[in-house]
């Protein structure tokens, strides 16, 4: 059964006049892995809002269609309810971390110490969470000691020790440098694999495209593109998506150009896949030519 | 190279017995030069000591062969203009208008000339019909715009965006490099901290590497993407392009698709 399923949403902003989402449908299974790419203001961060009901019960303005994660109706769900099976890390630590508590540890017991969470089942928590993120060494810190990447990290942290079904990450890299980039793609895929659904809001169309089992594509708050990176993003090299609202992976811009295409149709969207293809390529042309 | 900023065995500090920066020896003139390294290398620190907000523990940094340390901020922000990674620690006026003028202002201009320079500045970087709103009230990537409008509109001739391209999207990089290429064009010194390694190999002619402190490596955006062992010594790679040509060992290295396809093609017609 689907853990996210949103099915013809509609969303205004309080005295907008445009829709912000306009008739965005997805359903999203567990442990998938669904990037979301479009320029800014095309929607991706009223999305995310959206999937743990920020949207609308914090924003306000008016709602249509319906979401239903992790088999709550959002819009029928207090925030403070939907905060326990889904998790949201925001693109700013800033405005994640609390400023309560006093050290990496405790910030990350908050979330727990909040729901009632007993003694002996929050520490392996807090434990397991400051390890996936590379943090527990850091763990006796102040939050504001740690540099936006480790700051970053310690906001997912603190969301997977909630044990949520579904982590939704609005740009969280966007304040990170490569190896922190790396190190979040990493413990989230790892999570994907233990069944977590991730939602992922985010420029970084390379690391997506490794990661990601699927790729929505907004644009001006309408769902323009939905399928796997590959399918997703050879149309986007083929100019097939209007406005062209999703870059691609310089390899498969390269591929396009060249006209690499994988055995199964489609161009190459990660290094690892771009290089077996170049390789085959231009050992089949050095043989073309001993001959 | 006629050098604007030269730092002179620069070491610096925020708690003694912890250095930031160790023995930083490097001249930058006109054109763009690109600053890369992890989180903690001393990047921002570096670029801190060339507009006078930091003054080296011992070293020297000359701007325009001027000591920072004889000159204040205020005069060295004539020549220097440094734009925040953070929004938060630059903006503070409640309107963008008012603060993309705040500079031409202290600059001395008139209140006619600082607004149609904190217009032109506001264009320059895609931002329309914000001037009346708050900086706040603007997501990240438009608040990052207005930082970097504001230090646009000072027109100095040194002009350091510390990591301008976070939170834009594709329009929003291609624009901010357009930028970097028209000033380097118009002989303004140009130095990026940036993590975005395809905005680096695209726009900067000259990368430096930083970690721990030191400069690792320091040349043209091909020599250094081609040492992997540098980059990886402070987790970084050359742009992804790059690595593919590298990994089917083209021999050369390409900075873009582009030049990645011609060489590809060339290997490809030309005789075994």
């Amino acid at each position: 059964m689907a853990v996210v399923e949103v099915d013809n949403l509609r969303y205004r902003y309080p005295r907008q006049t445009t829709l912000a989402l306009d008739g965005i449908s997805f359903t999203a299974e567990a442990g998938e892995f669904v990037g979301i790419v479009g320029p800014n203001l095309s929607g991706k961060s009223t999305l995310c809002h959206a999937l743990i009901g920020l949207v609308p019960h914090f924003y306000k303005g008016a709602i249509g269609g319906r979401v239903v994660v992790a088999g709550l109706d959002v819009h029928a769900t207090p925030v403070a309810e939907m905060s326990r099976r889904v998790g949201l890390v925001f693109q700013n630590p800033f405005t994640q971390i609390t400023g309560a508590k006093l050290t990496v540890y405790e910030e990350v017991a908050f979330g727990l110490e909040y729901t009632g969470v007993p003694r002996e089942e929050m520490v392996p928590r807090i434990e397991e969470a400051l390890r996936l993120l590379g943090l527990w060494e850091l763990r006796d810190r102040s939050p504001f000691a740690l540099s936006g990447g480790q700051m970053q990290r310690l906001a997912i942290a603190s969301v997977l020790a909630m044990k949520p079904r579904v982590l939704v990450l609005d740009e969280p890299t966007s304040q990170l440098d490569p190896a922190g980039t790396r190190e979040v793609f990493d413990a989230v895929a790892a999570l994907c694999r233990q069944g977590i659904t991730v939602i992922m809001a985010e420029h970084k169309i390379e690391l997506l495209a490794e990661h990601a089992n699927r790729l929505l594509v907004l644009h001006q708050g309408r769902l323009v593109a939905d399928g796997t990176p590959r399918d997703v993003l050879t149309r986007a090299v083929r100019g097939e998506l209007e406005n062209e609202p999703a870059p691609a992976p310089p390899v498969t811009e390269a591929a396009a150009a060249l006209g690499w295409t994988m055995p199964e149709g489609g161009f190459p969207v990660t290094l690892a896949e771009a290089v077996a293809v170049g390789r085959a390529v231009m050992a089949g042309d050095s043989e073309a030519k001993s001959r | 190279m006629s050098a604007v900023i030269e730092a002179r065995n620069v070491h610096f500090h925020y708690t003694p017995g912890v250095p930031v920066l160790s023995d930083i020896t490097l001249t930058i003139g006109p054109g763009a030069t690109a600053i890369i390294g992890q989180n903690g290398a001393g990047k921002s620190t570096f670029v801190r000591l060339l507009n006078g907000l930091l003054k080296p523990v011992s070293g020297t940094v000359l701007v325009n062969g001027v000591d920072t340390r004889t000159q204040t901020v205020a005069s060295l922000a004539r020549t220097v203009g440094l734009v925040f990674q953070n929004p938060a620690d630059q903006l503070f006026k409640s309107r963008v208008i008012d603060e993309v003028m705040f500079g031409p202002l202290n600059l001395g201009f008139s209140r006619d000339e600082a607004e149609t320079r904190a217009r032109e500045a506001l264009a320059q970087v895609g931002l329309k019909g914000v001037e009346t709103r708050n900086p706040y009230d603007l997501g990240l990537a438009e608040r990052k715009l207005v930082t970097i409008a504001s230090v646009l509109a000072m027109g100095t001739s040194v002009i350091i965006p510390d990591e301008p391209t976070i939170a834009q999207d594709h329009a929003g990089v291609r624009r901010l490099g357009a930028i970097v290429d028209e000033l380097a064009a118009a002989g303004r010194t140009v130095i990026t901290i940036t993590h975005d390694m395809n905005f680096v190999a695209r726009h900067f002619r000259r990368v430096v590497v930083f970690g721990q402190g030191r400069v690792l490596a320091d040349g043209d955006a091909a020599s250094v993407f081609s040492r992997p062992d540098i980059l990886h010594q402070t987790g970084l790679e050359a742009p992804q392009i790059t690595r593919l040509a590298q990994a089917l060992a083209l021999g050369e290295t390409p900075l873009t698709v582009e030049q990645f396809v011609v060489l590809v093609r060339r290997r490809l017609t030309g005789s075994s």
